[in-house]
């Protein structure tokens, strides 16, 4: 195993928990746990929004995808940033002014309705699950991957970690770790990348798909982890395979990959349908994250929310240009992920694979795993805080004037049982999962919030009816994809990718609904709409 | 020395008011009165600003879905384009691994520019002098 690993593992958990215990020095009252006393300043701010929202599907995920699939999904990469933008348009700067620290308090402030807030507080703790278990379930599969380990104790540390931070630190504590872990994750690929790009152009600049198949750089065995036919022989789970520098990369049936131009260029397997219905859930479902809108009261007015997300459109663009660049070069250094399927593992694998086993190339490697755990340790955190927010204020009944106990209760709670999930089913597909949260966001808070924003005529029932509508659909179409059995042909395409039907859905239903009960639009949606797009210097 | 001095070398007891609250006044102008007391003049002027950002937002969303929403169809449609190589890297991996990202910050920035500006000439319309 590689030497710098665990101490550089150690440095992580050490330094996000001393942070946490930092920021515990200025954390006294439960406003200051909550919303940072709101004295974050932009940059700060900006580098923990990023920090809290590059999770485990992009810092292993997407490189991932791409040595699979190559550049259909480049569409995830674009479609995680331009969700900031989508953000920036029409949510960020009226968000901030409407003063809703979560999703159930926007509602609260715009329509008043104890039903919807119900309803919306449902919607974030699924989708907090939804993004929290496979966040933990990474972590545990990477913790197998790297050192051999058990599955359990990476899912259960970092889960532990986790909750610890949140309960002790709140989320002043979080602010700080989060921008550091922006740099973390950042440095931990944009390091590496260097020395790989170095080391292709050495080693002459060796084709990404030579015309006659892709071969193995160096000696390789391969250990086949289910039973299959490789290139037409069968061989079951468990048998060795040993390759030569140069022998031909054979086909595994059970792994499911691209080759040749159907990696490189687009069209190929994916249909427009799933392309699209991709594009619309990453673009609108940014907004309808719980974690991601948490951090816009920690901005002072909503001109600074408005600066904050043009940063973090920035930091996350430069940080999705570096996981392309990995998922290509794994096709020609780690060729052998396309025959076991574990092709997550890229990031983590690259550069020991390239650069040799020299020192630096393992200094590169405990890198990159510290990067990972960063990954793991921000998201669930952000997750974790707003989750446990909800938990705090809608089902303990605690309101703002409850005590800091209280909070670290609502996080104990809000954590046993992802955590307990992550550890019973672990079968789940890390960032297929992840995409999936998405297209339940941008199914029912999207609508919500666009409307609730810009639309005087929204009603309660109308809000309501939407999110049942759009929003239990997708959720029926995750349950259906993670737990049901596979389907085929364009019902497959449209229970797997479902944005593409529930988010028009959703939209339609509210405006419909809205319209046929006009008389419940709320008296004081003047004042509320002065609220949400005055700017604060006209407060009166 | 005795008691009943006391009393008298004590400070009188002032009153503290919050700043906030001291300098809370009417608003000065008719427009600024409008906008607080929702007049249907203040509507209007919230409806205008609503519209001015909505309609800013909406026209920045149809630039980034017409640039980026029909990259898909045109390589369904025209293959061919697909293959096109610029510096060596094939043509999709260009537009969508590289450009995008600058294409998506230069269109928010452009976005933050203009909204700023939209709030500013409401502040001014506001705050303008009574004829």
């Amino acid at each position: 195993m590689n030497p710098y690993l665990v101490p550089g593992l150690i440095v992580v958990v050490l330094v996000t928990v001393g942070i946490g215990v930092y920021g515990l020095r200025f954390a006294r009252t439960t406003s200051d746990f909550l919303v940072a006393s709101r004295s974050v300043s932009p940059a700060w701010n900006a580098a923990a929004i990023s920090g809290e929202y590059l999770s485990a599907a992009s810092f292993l995920g997407v490189a991932g995808l791409i040595l699979r699939y190559g550049v259909d999904v480049l569409w995830y990469p674009v479609g995680f940033a331009a969700g900031y933008l989508a953000l920036l348009l029409f949510v960020a700067a009226p968000l901030r002014r409407s003063g809703a620290f979560t999703l159930p308090d926007f509602c609260q402030v715009r329509l008043g309705s104890p039903l919807l807030r119900t309803l919306a507080s449902v919607f974030v703790v699924f989708i907090g699950c939804l993004y929290l278990v496979p966040q933990l379930q990474g972590a545990g599969l990477t913790f197998t991957t790297v050192t051999g380990g058990s599955y359990v104790w990476g899912a259960l540390l970092v889960g532990v970690v986790v909750t610890a931070n949140v309960a002790l630190g709140g989320m002043r504590a979080i602010t700080f770790v989060q921008a550091f872990q922006y740099w973390l994750k950042l440095t931990a690929l944009a390091v590496p990348v260097i020395f790989l790009a170095l080391q292709w152009q050495s080693d002459g600049r060796p084709v990404v798909t030579p015309d006659a198949g892709a071969t193995f750089p160096v000696a390789t065995t391969v250990v086949i982890e289910q039973d299959a036919l490789v290139d037409g022989v069968p061989v079951e789970k468990g048998q060795q395979l040993s390759y030569d520098a140069g022998a031909p990369v054979p086909e595994v049936s059970t792994v499911d990959a691209a080759f040749g131009a159907d990696w490189l260029l687009p069209g190929g397997d994916g249909t427009l349908f799933a392309t699209y219905s991709l594009i619309l859930a990453t673009f609108l479902g940014t907004m309808g994250l719980p974690h991601v809108l948490v951090r816009f009261y920690t901005n002072p007015d909503g001109a600074s929310a408005r600066r904050t997300t043009l940063v973090v459109l920035g930091l996350v663009g430069a940080f999705y240009l570096l996981p392309t660049l990995y998922g290509v070069l794994g096709r020609i250094y780690t060729p052998q992920l396309l025959m076991t399927g574990r092709t997550d593992a890229v990031v983590l694998l690259l550069p020991e694979a390239a650069l040799g086993g020299g020192h630096l190339a393992q200094l590169l490697g405990a890198l990159v795993t510290a990067g990972a755990l960063a990954a793991f340790l921000s998201t669930s955190s952000g997750l974790l805080t707003s989750v446990a927010g909800v938990v705090f204020t809608d089902v303990l009944r605690a309101g703002r004037g409850g005590s800091v106990r209280d909070f670290r209760l609502a996080t104990v709670l809000a954590a046993s049982v992802p955590v307990l999930l992550s550890l019973y089913v672990s079968n789940m597909d890390v960032s297929r999962v992840v995409g999936l949260a998405f297209a339940v966001a941008a199914s029912s808070f999207c609508p919500l919030l666009v409307l609730g924003i810009w639309w005087r005529r929204l009603t309660d029932v109308g809000a309501v009816a939407g999110l049942l509508a759009g929003g239990g659909a997708s959720m029926a179409a995750v349950l259906i994809t993670v737990l049901g059995p596979p389907l085929d042909g364009w019902l497959g395409d449209a229970v797997s990718q479902p944005a593409a039907w529930t988010v028009p859905l959703a939209f339609l239903v509210m405006i419909v609904g809205s319209l046929l009960t006009s008389r419940r639009v709320p008296h004081d949606v003047g004042a509320t709409m002065l609220r949400l797009h005055a700017p604060e210097s006209l407060r009166v | 020395m005795a008691a009943d001095d006391e009393p008298s070398t004590k400070p009188l007891r002032t009153r503290v008011v919050l700043g906030e609250a001291a300098t809370r006044r009417r608003p000065a102008d008719r427009a600024q009165a409008d906008l607080a007391e929702q007049t249907p003049v203040g509507e209007a002027l919230v409806k205008g600003l609503m519209r001015a950002q909505l309609a800013l937002a909406l026209r920045l969303a149809v630039v980034v879905v017409t640039a980026l929403g029909s990259l898909p169809l045109l390589f369904a449609v025209a293959p061919g384009v697909g293959g096109l190589k610029i510096f060596g890297i094939y043509l999709p991996w260009l537009l969508l691994g590289v450009l995008s990202f600058p294409f998506l910050i230069g269109v928010g920035w452009a976005y933050v520019r203009w909204a700023e500006r939209n709030e500013q000439d409401f502040i001014a319309l506001i705050r303008r002098p009574e004829p």
